[in-house]
C-alpha cells in the first residue's frame, strides 16, 4: 500500500509540511518495501484551488493514505470521495524519516 | 437619460451608508421625487435597515451560467483544465473524475471552446438575489445581495445596475467600500462620484487609494468629510494640495450617531443635519449644469 506524506524538502531528512495544498513536496512511501519517492507539488504556487489540485495528484498516484498537518474542505471532500484516508499530524517539526518509521514500525 | 450619482468610500466604517440613505431622502424631498437608491454593496447590503416602512415589491434570483461536465461524453483529456485561468476544473483521468467548482468559475467560456468532445453543458447557477422595495417615498430601493458562499460580486452588481438603467431620472448608487473590482463595476458609468471619508489617518490612507482609482477612471468626483471634528487636519491638507472639492463636512454628533445606529433616517432627525445634504445636492447640481 502506498502513502503520501507532505514534506518541506525532497529527502527523508526534510520535515513534515503542515499545509496540504501548498506543501513543497509529496513523499510517496511504499509501505511494504519502505521505498520512497519525492515529487514536487505543482499546486503550491497556484492562486486558487491549490488543495483541489494537490488532491488530484494524490488521487492520480493511487495512494490510500495521506499524512499532513491540515486539509482544506475542498481537498477533504475530494479525497473522501475516493476513499483516501487523511491523517493529521499536529507535530509540525517532525522529520519525514521518523514519520516513516512510525508507519512501517521500525 | 438618468443622472447617476455613486457614493463610494476607500474603507468601511466612514458612514457611507448614512450618507447614501440620507442623500436619497434629501434628493426625493428637495430635488426630484423620481429618484432610485441602489445598494451595490452586495456582500453586506444594509441600506434597507434604514427604511422602517420598506415593503418588498419584487424579488429576482440572479444566476450565472456555469458549465457542467457530462461524464458520459468526457474523454478526460484535460484540455479544459489547461484553458481554465481560475483553476475551477478538476479532471483526474486514472479515476475518471471530472467536475467544475461553481464558486471558482468566472463564466469566461474558455473551457467550452477547449472541449472537442461536446462534454460541457452550461447550467444556470444561483449567485445572488435582487430585491426591489417601496420605502414610502421616492422610487424606492433596489438591492443586490450575494448568495452566501458565492464569490461572484461583480456579476450580481452588473445585473442590479442593468435593472436600474433608466428606471428613474436620478439614480443613487451605494458602492461597496474599498477599491476592489466590485467597486470599479459600481462606479464605472457614474456621472458624479461622492467619496465619503473621515478625517483620520486611516481615512486619509484609504482616501488616497480611492482617489487614485477614480482619477484613473477619469470620473468627476467630490469629497464629503463625515464625522468632521474627529481626527486631525491631514485629510484637509491632502485635499487642498490635490485641488479636490470638498462637497460638504458633516460634523460628528454623538446623539445623531446613536439614533442612526438605531436605524433612523433624516426625516425624523435634527433639521440641522438636513442642511448638509441640501448643500451636497446643490454642489452636484452646479456641476451638472456646467
Ligand atoms: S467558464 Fe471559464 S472559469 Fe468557468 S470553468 Fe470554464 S474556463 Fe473555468
Ligand atoms: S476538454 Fe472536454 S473531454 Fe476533455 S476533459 Fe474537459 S470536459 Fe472532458
Amino acid at each position: 500500500m502506498k502513502t503520501i506524506i507532505t514534506a518541506n524538502g525532497s529527502d527523508v531528512n526534510a520535515t513534515l509540511d503542515p499545509r496540504f495544498g501548498r506543501c513543497e513536496f509529496f513523499c510517496i512511501l511504499d509501505e511494504e518495501t519502505g521505498e520512497t519517492e519525492f515529487i514536487e507539488n505543482k499546486a503550491k504556487l497556484q492562486s486558487s484551488a491549490a488543495g483541489t489540485t494537490a488532491a488530484e495528484t494524490v488521487i492520480e498516484q493511487g495512494v490510500k493514505k495521506v499524512i499532513s498537518g491540515d486539509f482544506g474542505p475542498k481537498a477533504k471532500s475530494l479525497l473522501d470521495r475516493f476513499g483516501i484516508q487523511m491523517v493529521i499530524l499536529k507535530d509540525e517539526g517532525q522529520i519525514i524519516a521518523n514519520v516513516i518509521n512510525s508507519i512501517t514500525g521500525k | 437619460m438618468s443622472f447617476k450619482i455613486t457614493v463610494a468610500s476607500g474603507k468601511g466604517g466612514t458612514g457611507k451608508t448614512t450618507v447614501a440613505t440620507n442623500l436619497y431622502w434629501s434628493l426625493v424631498k428637495n430635488f426630484d421625487n423620481d429618484t432610485l437608491l441602489v445598494d451595490c454593496d452586495v456582500e453586506e447590503p444594509d441600506d434597507l435597515l434604514f427604511f422602517k416602512n420598506a415593503i418588498l415589491r419584487s424579488e429576482v434570483k440572479v444566476t450565472q451560467a456555469v458549465p457542467e461536465i457530462n461524464t458520459s461524453k468526457c474523454t478526460y483529456c484535460r484540455k479544459c483544465v489547461e484553458y481554465c485561468e481560475y483553476n475551477a476544473i478538476t479532471v483526474i483521468p486514472p479515476v475518471q473524475y471530472a467536475s467544475i467548482a461553481p464558486d471558482l468559475c468566472h463564466s469566461c467560456g474558455a473551457c467550452l471552446y477547449a472541449c472537442q468532445d461536446d462534454a460541457l453543458i452550461e447550467k444556470d447557477h444561483e449567485i445572488g438575489l435582487m430585491s426591489g422595495y417601496d420605502v414610502g417615498f421616492g422610487k424606492g430601493l433596489l438591492e443586490g445581495r450575494l448568495k452566501i458562499g458565492s464569490a461572484a460580486q461583480t456579476p450580481v452588481i452588473r445585473r442590479v445596475k442593468k435593472e436600474a438603467l433608466d428606471a428613474a431620472s436620478v439614480i443613487l448608487f451605494d458602492a461597496p467600500p474599498g477599491t476592489s473590482c466590485s467597486v470599479v463595476t459600481s462606479v464605472l458609468d457614474a456621472d458624479f462620484v461622492i467619496m465619503v471619508t473621515e478625517p483620520t489617518p486611516f481615512g486619509l490612507h484609504d482616501l488616497k487609494i480611492a482617489v487614485e482609482l477614480i482619477r484613473e477612471m477619469d470620473l468627476p468626483f467630490g469629497v464629503v468629510i463625515n464625522k468632521a471634528g474627529l481626527g486631525d487636519r491631514a485629510v484637509y491638507d491632502y485635499l487642498e494640495d490635490e485641488g479636490i472639492d470638498i462637497l460638504e463636512e458633516i460634523p460628528f454628533n454623538e446623539e445623531y450617531a446613536r439614533k442612526f445606529s438605531e436605524g433612523m433616517i433624516l426625516s425624523r432627525i435634527d433639521k440641522n443635519y438636513a442642511i448638509h445634504y441640501q448643500k451636497i445636492i446643490r454642489k452636484i447640481l452646479e456641476f451638472k449644469q456646467q
